[in-house]
């Protein structure tokens, strides 16, 4: 057994402990907290697969930013949790074992019964990819073969929010998300967000623009944005905005109506929705990254902060 | 020279392995979490210069030294917040305790 099979093998019992830790944690807080090292291995997993690009959205969304959403549950759970006393009784637990159970098994029937060399369309997608122009064939797959899916992810996206925003109670709608960050404006967590989104938004927007020929792009990039943005929110730095900003609103639906405009001026170009006219299909997708990077931030930032929790005006 | 570089690499990149071990059994050893963060926050920011620093050699351009360098600067720096917002929650912790 080479070094490397020693590395994967000991990875790979490092995941199965993390995920083993994190159901048998005892506090809700503490399983939050097993997740994100869990999801923070799994992108190591990635690494070692040779698929950066996974490995980047893994630890960005799957760890990073579900990490915070389910951290801050556990936070408003605190109350709820103490006051019910230990949890979900025995007959509910072993019913969700066996539901997961199943899942895995199923999971593993699966992947097991997979033919020797699984059916694959990469050799076409890469012979395809000089007409998009980019050279990052993930990228090409997104953006280019298949753009639909990616559109409508942006859609799902915006729908998610309005999900969160409908929460909001009456006399708080169109005011701010989350509650007022007080800190002290020297403190250590405010010097942090001041001195850390310089890099943070220069490594965004360089993620979103290496994604073309290399590992990346805007779904990571605008990751990276919104939890520059949270950081700022959190540290009360600059208050979340309001949710009735018209800016706002414009902003994010950007994405998705400028990918929705170039997809239905390609039915008058190329001949069908969403494709793009071979010599200018690299500065399309550009033009559709940018706004889209712009709505994944700041909707990724948005579903973090919350549902509108003060009316808008006051403080 | 080249001979002398890749003993310097080895030499760094073992004290830097050294000082996160210490830290591990420091985490697992110590007996409060203010001591506990002590040994963490020494592990991050000397192990992980340490190993910069032997890294430096086989970088092969100035640009990705400068990348690894970039790298540890930003860990020290979350390291040092996040330390200190650790120890403030814990110190609350105990008064209230």
């Amino acid at each position: 057994m080479s070094l490397v099979h020693v590395l994967e093998v000991a990875l790979a019992v490092l995941v199965l402990g993390a995920a083993g830790w994190t159901i048998v944690a005892r506090s809700t807080f503490a399983s939050a907290v097993g997740f994100v090292s869990y999801g923070l291995l799994l992108a190591l997993v990635w690494v070692q697969l040779a698929a950066i690009d996974v490995a980047l959205t893994e630890a960005a969304i799957g760890s990073g930013l579900t990490g915070v959403l389910l951290l801050s549950a556990a936070a408003t759970l605190r109350v709820t949790e103490r006051r019910s006393g230990a949890g979900p009784g025995l007959p509910m637990r072993v019913f969700a074992a066996i539901c997961c159970g199943l899942v895995t098994a199923a999971i593993a029937a699966v992947v097991l019964t997979l033919p020797e060399v699984a059916p694959t369309l990469a050799p076409e997608a890469i012979a395809a990819l000089p007409a998009t122009g980019v050279g990052n064939p993930v990228t090409g797959v997104l953006m280019a073969f298949r753009a639909l899916d990616t559109l409508l992810e942006k859609f799902v996206l915006v729908l998610a929010l309005i999900g969160v925003w409908s929460l909001a109670p009456d006399r708080c709608w169109g005011g701010h998300p989350g509650l007022k960050h007080r800190l002290p404006a020297d403190g250590v967590l405010p010097f942090f967000a001041r001195t850390l989104p310089p890099f943070g938004v220069l490594l965004g927007i360089h993620l979103m623009w290496t994604g073309a020929d290399h590992p990346g792009g805007a779904f990571q990039g605008g990751t990276v944005l919104a939890a520059m943005w949270l950081l700022v929110m959190m540290a009360g730095v600059r208050d979340a905005p309001a949710i009735r900003e018209r800016w706002l609103r414009l902003a994010l639906v950007s994405g998705p109506v400028v990918f929705l405009a170039v997809g239905l001026a390609g039915m008058l170009a190329a001949g069908a929705f969403l494709a793009y006219p071979v010599d200018i299909a690299k500065p399309l997708i550009l033009l559709i990254e940018v706004p889209m990077l712009l709505t994944i931030a700041l909707a990724l930032g948005l579903l973090v902060a919350g549902p509108p929790e003060r009316a808008a005006g006051s403080s | 020279m080249n001979a002398l570089l890749d003993l310097f690499t080895i030499v760094a990149v073992t004290a830097g392995a050294i000082f996160f071990l210490a830290g591990v059994v420091g985490l697992l050893r110590f007996p409060d979490t203010l001591s506990r963060l002590h040994a963490l926050t020494k592990a991050d920011n000397v192990g992980l210069g340490l190993i910069v620093i032997g890294l430096l050699p086989q970088s092969g351009s100035l640009y990705a030294a400068f990348k690894l360098l970039l790298v540890w600067l930003l860990v020290l720096l979350a390291g040092a917040t996040v330390g200190q917002m650790v120890a403030r929650v814990a110190r609350r912790a105990e008064s209230r305790g």
